[in-house]
């Protein structure tokens, strides 16, 4: 038997209109009917349907997209758009966290430095994995490839998933803070041209913590915030369930990002999102990353630090002597 | 009468309701009752027992610098509203609050000055006006404070003081921890040292960015320094937590700071640093 399929609370027409469609095609099939137009009727109803959910995503709705079980996660995006990923493991001081991987591929013919946040798709790997949360040793793992990156001169490429750094004892004990700074503080001066794309969750200081590049690209239904909707719901509402309101106010959408300058680019994913249709997903992030690591060639290595320092340099709104600055 | 018996004094009962209030304060741990003005010409260090009450930013830079050397900037750089944030109340509602209540114009305050003689660049947080929370405006005063201290080529001090980011500003106050290590990396680069002096508490992403940089990170004593909040651990991993989780005393141990410093002593304990890091030679004998 096949395992129900997960849907999410908005899409629910979209699984009834889909189940009355197989039970159509099922009659016919059965009783060796003509249902022709039926069905029609019904594909194309499915498609309106689609087509209106889809073009009036609420920021929630996309936070849900972003967390699709279903989603693309970072690897098999590498796996579309790269050639021979050779996994390379450990920070070489403690430990290899399995939610923060990396190694070398082929982009296009070139050599380049993979740095993947990473979740799990069934429940032993989504352990193994730490549901995505990545301790001390991921970030420390991630540093360390990078400037491996450098030394070779690797472009280095970024996928951030995560819903945050791991809130734990040991993550504390040795120092989750420190390692996510010092790859701020590294990320900004790395001597090689650097790309992140958030392909689902940018949970504050833990996708930051991958994601001081040259380029920040961002899919569609992704998002990017400081705290988790139902984090910022629990402390400022009093309450998680207010996490739709929470992620409206904390404007932590990709059109939204794009606009705020803290993205470059939205890449688009095909309709019903990334998980809908994954090559066509990845097909869009290839030319994306294509163009942009093409943009960032054509600077010198001076240049190219200055333009990332700036870029960062110039993120925040305030005011001063009473005009406000954007 | 025995020799051992108890004397009997007549004992006073003092109600808490009548103690003034404003002008004593227990201390928490010894429970002694200090003289509020003693406090304050202690830096807000209980004499006896040493317990650390939190500082207002104002009050430290008068106990840090030599007289009359501090001059304050950036004091018209504030918060403006970029996401017109709204939950129970909207944010510039809350701003005007927190700068009512703290006299304060920002959770931060940035400017120059000299410690013994040495000159340096210092932003110093402010509990009181949000809980510190870095904003926008935070992250700006504290990036311009590294960059002035690159500029005239001098040591930079940043005493970080609390709870995180400001969540009513979002993504731009994530994007203050990058500006903000990216300064120091330039400031490295150019080999001026760069002090960080935790106190209580820093968390989150204070802590996750300029705050554990330091060529030399100072904690005070007792301070609450973390990433994950207590409560969110627990509820993440059941575990229980060990005693003294999250402390100075806690982090010392476990090799981020490098040292725990009494206020009382910050001073003297800076010349001495910034004479071997910055000037390079023993520092000269103080003037009396």
């Amino acid at each position: 038997m096949d395992k129900p399929v997960y849907t999410l609370e908005f899409e629910k027409p979209l699984r009834e209109l889909s189940t009355q469609l197989d039970q159509l095609r099922q009659q016919s099939l059965e009783n060796n009917l003509d249902l022709s137009s039926e069905i029609a009727g019904i594909t194309r109803k499915i498609e309106a349907t689609q087509r209106e959910i889809y073009s009036s995503l609420t920021p929630w709705q996309r936070v849900q997209i972003a967390r699709h079980p279903k989603r693309p996660y970072a690897l098999d995006y590498v796996g579309m758009i790269c050639e021979g990923f050779q996994e390379l493991h450990g920070d070489r001081q403690f430990n290899d966290d399995r939610a923060l991987v990396g190694g070398t591929a082929f982009f296009n013919g070139d050599a380049v430095m993979i740095i993947a946040q990473q979740k799990g798709r069934e429940t032993k790997e989504k352990i193994a994995r730490n549901f995505g949360m990545p301790q001390p040793e991921g970030y420390r793992k991630a540093l360390r490839l990078m400037k491996t990156a450098e030394k070779f001169g690797l472009p280095v490429f970024t996928f951030i998933d995560t819903p945050g750094a791991y809130p734990g004892i040991g993550s504390e004990e040795r120092h989750v803070s420190e390692a996510i700074a010092v790859n701020l503080r590294e990320m900004a001066m790395l001597r090689v041209p650097s790309i992140s794309v958030i392909v689902g969750e940018g949970g504050s200081g833990g996708a930051l913590g991958i994601g001081v590049t040259d380029r920040v690209l961002i899919f569609e239904n992704s998002y990017y915030s400081v705290i988790s909707p139902e984090g910022c719901a629990a402390i400022l509402w009093k309450d998680s369930a207010a996490a739709p309101k929470a992620a409206e106010a904390l404007k932590l959408d990709a059109p939204t990002l794009e606009k705020f300058k803290v993205v470059d680019e939205v890449v688009a994913e095909p309709f019903g999102g990334a998980h809908n249709n994954p090559t066509k997903a990845a097909d869009a992030l290839k030319y994306a990353l294509h163009k942009h690591l093409n943009d960032l060639r054509g600077l010198d290595e001076e240049r190219l630090l200055d333009t990332r320092y700036e870029r960062f340099r110039h993120l925040g709104r305030f005011e001063e002597a009473g005009v406000v600055t954007s | 009468m025995s020799l051992f018996s108890k004397p009997k004094y007549s004992t006073v009962v003092v109600k808490k309701k009548d103690i003034p209030k404003g002008l004593w304060t227990k201390c928490p741990i010894s429970g002694e009752i200090v003289f509020n003005k003693e406090l304050e010409a202690n830096q807000m260090v209980v004499p006896k027992s040493g317990y650390h009450f939190p500082i207002g930013a104002r009050a430290r830079i008068a106990g840090l610098f030599d007289p009359e050397t501090f001059v304050e900037v950036d004091a018209s750089v504030r918060s403006a509203d970029p996401l017109q944030f709204v939950d129970s109340q909207r944010y510039p509602d809350r701003i005007k609050k927190y700068e009512r209540d703290s006299g304060l114009p920002e959770a931060v305050i940035c400017g120059t000055g000299e410690i013994h003689g040495i000159p340096v660049s210092v932003a110093v947080m402010d509990f009181r006006f949000c809980g510190g929370a870095m904003g926008s405006a935070a992250g700006e005063k504290i990036t311009r404070a590294i960059e002035v201290a690159l500029k005239k080529k001098i040591p930079c001090i940043i005493f970080s003081a609390s709870g995180g980011a400001r969540m009513q500003e979002g993504i731009f106050s994530l994007m203050q921890m990058a500006k903000t290590s990216a300064a120091l990396g330039r400031l490295g680069q150019a080999s001026l040292p760069y002090i960080s002096v935790l106190t209580h508490p820093t968390m989150g992403g204070v802590t996750a960015s300029f705050a554990v940089l330091g060529d030399v990170n100072i904690a005070e004593p007792g301070a609450l320094i973390g990433f994950a909040g207590a409560r969110v651990i627990k509820e993440t991993t059941k575990q229980t937590l060990p005693p003294g989780f999250q402390s100075s005393e806690f982090l010392l141990k476990h090799g981020l700071i490098d040292q725990i410093v009494n206020r009382l002593e910050l001073r003297d304990r800076l010349r001495d640093l910034l004479s071997a890091l910055y000037l390079r030679k023993k520092p000269a004998p103080a003037k009396t």
